[in-house]
């Protein structure tokens, strides 16, 4: 019978399958970065310096969890900021009223809603996701105003609990309540990914919308699906941010839905879609945060040297996907 | 023996496309037990038909009957639960996913809620392994052949268990030898009682593989006959409304020996590790070279590393007795090569712009664009080669993505005889296009060549290459075996003969 030339032979040159080369890519990234910052600083080289990314994180952990499955439809998701913003807001203005936990639901299921919507603009009226979540991140953010224009701090106690409880690990090692949450959000969602038919039609409908209907499956479903769940996430993402800073502001997380897409991109999911991992995503949160973590250790370098470093981090990414996307055509 | 009643029966089903009657009052039965063929020109509505009925599109007027009551079917998916299992003429699967995923995404096996995957590779080899393909079913879709895929989406459509299989060209890639194999499986589920729809057009498979025949004439109903009852002439007269009598015309092309000046383009020792071992081969100015050989036998690579789509790892190519470097396609269009890939689907057309803006396009990157072309001129070669090729509707201004897939293809050949190329290759040009569209393209290849067009010409199909060539290189596991003259007594056989024994005769 045929033998194509394909999938067998490439992969016998390669010592691993090609899909996982971008995270690969990402993982020496981030290792090289550890090892480099820990031969030239003191007391870099720490796990603690490690969890203090994610302590710092976390949120943008989540919120890119929801990036994810966004962009692995082959769609994107602006309005994650503002709604990160408005969760703030939300929590802070009802907080002085309401119970915390009522809160805690209250505020991820107006996110859900908010997702919920926008997909289903998406779909039901073919408008490009750009341009519908572009209006929804307006919108969110001016809501943000009209329940006030200034910072509101956050004095619950459930909050302030949340915000300075230390969870022990070993050999000294602690992390944020906030951490054991996005690192819960990103297990679910990575086995949801992968071992759930949801999953699976997320990846079908990113490689191609038209193959997936065709093939009978519930497009629609799947794709306002993402959107909700990206409306999700940033809401809960929200509500860690608000127990880092223990206030609301309609000013915090302005351009986080672009870090969380420069996590999404630098951790190797094509924009195009249908190619990607969760695990990807984790590493281009920590590729950031280390930056960050670096260019403090620094002491001497502003702060703006981080934007620069993700810029050119981005554009290396970009390019290298395309060689290896190019290199599996043929 | 008296028939039983149809599992499914559509009747006066109308659909109209905007500027297009696709379909108009068409019936049409599916009996229970039997290999039903739907045949039409390109355009005729066959490929509508399917997708009206599976819930692709809305329904104008008519209605769907399955297993005695009326349904209307709102998306794929609901066709699929009601039983209806469908290969759409395009392969329509996802690419990036692993071909195991392909034929199980949707009903996935599963243990304790999560997908099984390994119960689901297993079961994915073993269900291709019964088509006779033996590939790593844990690889993207996207690295394997044409063919492979299109055996893939068979794979799925005829595991999903159901009343009614429609194929819709599923030949269209395959080879001798996987045909043979889809027709054993259609067979085998025909006689399990299960209706079957088959497109092709490709007269041969039709005759061999069905029961009944339904024929489409512009969005008509002709017909529905018995197979046994009707001749392959009438056949073609009723589908096309005329007389075919431009095939016999094209009788054999001798090689008109005209001895060997220096040819136009000379291959030597030009090849590539994995791909095709080294070759040396000349096509001059006018000639015909036809390549035969199995699937991935290495045609298309040769094709491939001519037009400088992959690099050679090895050898030279010669273009007027100077060594060329075509490290690139557009090295090649430079020394004015043009490509016709078999693929056409991914490579070439832009599916949302008119059939003129298409041609142009190509015309205008190979002019530069600091010259344009003036829209008086533009429109008589758009409107030369839509005659030419007898592309349907004959409309300059209608959206590619709206053509049915045959025209699509000769859109595509086009696209690539507008540049006026020096060395036309072709792979597979007639895959897909009805009797009288091939019949043309095959008198296009004669009237190029005979203008000074050199022509290396990639068919499957051997009496093809054969009429058309006046040397035919045969091709066996990647090697150019042998290169024969096309004289008189040459015929499908000893080509056939030649590919088997891998011997130069
Ligand atoms: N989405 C669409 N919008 C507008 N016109 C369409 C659309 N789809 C098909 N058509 C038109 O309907 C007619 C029938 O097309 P169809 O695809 O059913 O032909 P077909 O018989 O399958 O031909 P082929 O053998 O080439 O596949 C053609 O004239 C085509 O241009
Ligand atoms: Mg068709």
């Amino acid at each position: 019978m045929t033998t194509p030339v394909g999938a067998a032979s490439l992969t016998r040159r390669l010592p691993v399958p090609r899909k996982y080369i971008p995270v690969l890519v990402t993982a020496c990234l981030f290792a090289a970065m550890f090892v480099a910052g820990g031969i030239r600083y003191e007391g870099f080289a720490t796990g603690q310096i490690i969890l203090n990314v994610f302590i710092d994180n976390a949120f943008l952990l989540v919120v890119a969890v929801g990036m994810t499955f966004v962009i692995l439809t082959g769609g994107i998701d602006l309005s994650v900021g503002s709604v990160v913003a408005l969760s703030t807001m939300i929590s802070a203005s009802l907080l002085p009223a309401w119970p915390a936990p009522a809160v805690m639901v209250l505020v991820p299921a107006i996110g859900a809603l908010l997702g919920l919507a926008m997909g289903a603009i998406i779909h039901y009226f073919e408008i490009q996701p750009f341009i519908v979540t572009l209006a929804g991140m307006f919108l969110a953010r001016g809501l943000c105003y009209t329940i006030g224009t200034d910072s509101v701090s956050i004095t619950d106690p459930a909050f302030t609990a949340f915000a300075q409880t230390r969870v022990d690990l070993v050999a000294d090692m602690w992390v944020s309540p906030s951490v054991l949450i996005a690192v819960l959000v990103v297990l679910v969602a990575a086995y949801v990914l992968h071992y759930t038919p949801f999953g699976r039609r997320v990846y079908a409908v990113g490689g191609s919308e038209q193959s997936a209907l065709l093939m009978g499956l519930p497009v629609a479903r799947t794709k306002i699906a993402v959107y909700t769940i990206s409306g999700f996430c940033s809401a809960l993402g929200g509500l860690l941010l608000s127990f880092y800073m223990l206030s609301g502001y309609g000013l915090h997380a302005v351009g986080m839905e672009l870090d969380a897409i420069a996590a999404v991109v630098i951790g190797g999911t094509l924009l195009t879609g249908g190619s990607g991992y969760l695990f990807g995503t984790v590493l281009g949160v920590l590729v950031l945060g280390l930056i960050q973590t670096v260019i403090s250790f620094e002491g001497t370098l502003s702060s703006w040297w981080t934007k620069i470093f993700i810029g050119l981090l981005l554009f290396t990414f970009i390019v290298l996907q395309r060689l290896i996307a190019g290199r599996g055509k043929q | 023996m008296s028939a039983p009643a149809p599992i499914l029966r559509m009747s006066g089903i109308g659909k109209q496309f905007p500027g297009v009657q696709a379909l108009d009052g068409v019936d049409f039965r599916l009996l229970p037990g039997e290999i039903h063929a739907l045949i039409g020109e390109n355009g005729a509505g066959k490929s509508t038909l399917i997708k009206v009925l599976t819930g692709v599109h809305d329904i104008d007027a008519g209605e769907i009957e399955l297993a005695g009551r009326k349904v209307v079917f709102a998306s794929p998916l609901a066709a699929q639960q009601a039983g209806i299992s469908t290969v759409y003429q395009e392969i329509n699967l996802c690419a990036n996913l692993p071909v195991a995923e392909n034929i199980f995404i949707g009903r996935e096996p599963r243990r304790l809620g999560r997908i099984h995957w390994k119960e689901m590779r297993r079961r994915a080899a073993e269900l291709l392994t019964r088509l006779e393909i033996d590939i790593d079913v844990s690889a993207p879709l996207s690295s394997y052949s044409l063919a492979v895929q299109q055996m893939v989406a068979i794979a799925r459509a005829v595991d999903i268990d159901a009343r009614v299989l429609i194929l819709d060209e599923p030949t269209s890639s395959l080879d001798a030898g996987e045909v043979a194999q889809l027709f054993r499986v259609m067979r085998r589920l025909r006689d399990e009682g299960i209706a079957i729809l088959f497109v092709s057009h490709f007269l041969d498979q039709l005759y061999e593989i069905s029961d009944r025949m339904t024929i489409l004439r512009n969005g008509r109903l002709v017909g529905e006959y018995l197979t046994a009852e009707l001749p392959q002439v009438e056949l073609v007269a009723k589908m096309i409304g005329r007389e075919l009598a431009d095939l016999e015309r094209l009788e054999g092309r001798p090689y008109a020996g005209e001895g060997k000046s220096a040819p136009l383009l000379e291959a030597r020792g030009l090849g590539r590790a994995g791909m095709i071992e080294p070759f040396t081969l000349g096509i001059g100015e006018g000639e015909v070279v036809g390549l035969a050989g199995l699937l991935g036998s290495g045609r298309t690579e040769i094709a491939r590393l001519l037009f400088g789509a992959d690099h050679a790892g090895q050898g030279s190519v010669w273009i007027d007795g100077e060594q060329v470097g075509l490290r690139s396609p557009r090295a090649a269009v430079r020394h004015r090569i043009a490509f016709c890939p078999e693929n056409r689907r991914a490579e070439g057309l832009i599916p949302g712009l008119t059939v003129r803006e298409n041609l142009i396009l190509a015309l205008q990157a190979a002019r530069g664009w600091t010259r344009p072309i003036p829209r008086s001129k533009q429109e008589e070669l758009v409107e030369k080669y839509i005659t030419a090729l007898n592309i349907r509707p004959a409309d300059p201004d209608q959206v590619i993505k709206n053509l049915s897939g045959g025209n699509q293809q000769k859109v595509m050949l086009a696209r690539w005889l507008i540049l006026q190329p020096r060395l036309l290759i072709l792979d597979e040009p007639t895959r897909g296009i009805d009797v009288g569209a091939k019949a043309e393209i095959q008198r296009l290849v004669t009237e190029l060549s005979d203008g000074g067009m050199a022509v290396l010409f990639i068919s499957a199909e051997l009496e093809e290459v054969l009429r058309l060539s006046h040397r035919v290189g045969v091709l066996r596991d990647r090697r150019l075996i042998a290169e024969l003259d096309n004289d008189d007594d040459l015929t499908t056989g000893d080509l056939m003969e030649t590919i088997a024994s891998g011997a130069a005769s």
